[in-house]
């Protein structure tokens, strides 16, 4: 699982039909410090997540999981909203 | 799933018979904002999808299941066509 930031959503008209009703959100991956990394992608939400909302997000075929037993073709979701994050590094 | 643009078709005749009828386009990865990203893959289309086009890709195993792709030897498949992207 990732962090991320919800920062967009898509409009589709035209997809699968086991994507009816499901938001599908813009996501940039973050570190655990939150600092940007990697390319903002596209993901379906399972939780209500909302622009600018921290939260952490699956990757591969647990990611139609949330939506059992529909089995959507969805490879990316929100899976959590983040409260806190602690992080500690070595100096 | 990434968003991309659909640069390209790919025609093969010998190939898997479990993708026969199946479309193949090149995509090319973009941002948000319309922008290219680097690289290319191809896809099944299971949309429709048209040239130009922005659209949803999904990869990995889950492309398996997108319409009609159930037990194909498929890796990325176009599972929707974008109208907007709203960036907050």
């Amino acid at each position: 699982m990732y962090f991320g930031r919800v920062v967009g959503c898509v409009w589709a008209t035209a997809k699968d039909p086991r994507l009816t009703g499901r938001r599908l959100l813009v996501v940039q991956p973050l570190t655990p410090e939150l600092a940007n990394t990697g390319r903002q992608l596209i993901c379906t939400d399972s939780t209500g997540a909302g622009a600018g909302e921290l939260v952490y997000w699956v990757r591969g075929k647990e990611a139609s999981f949330p939506f059992a037993p529909d089995d959507p073709p969805v490879d990316t979701t929100v899976v959590g909203i983040v409260d806190e994050v602690h992080v500690q590094r070595k100096k | 799933m990434i968003l991309a643009r659909v640069v390209g078709t790919v025609v093969a005749t010998r190939k898997d018979p479990r993708l026969e009828g199946k479309t193949l386009l090149i995509l090319k990865p973009i941002s948000p904002d319309g922008k290219d990203e680097p690289g290319y893959v191809v896809s099944v289309d299971t949309v429709s999808a048209g040239f130009r086009e922005r659209v949803i890709a999904v990869s990995g195993s889950s492309a398996r299941m997108a319409e009609g792709c159930k037990d194909t030897p498929v890796d990325n498949a176009i599972i929707g066509i974008v109208d907007d992207v709203n960036m907050d």
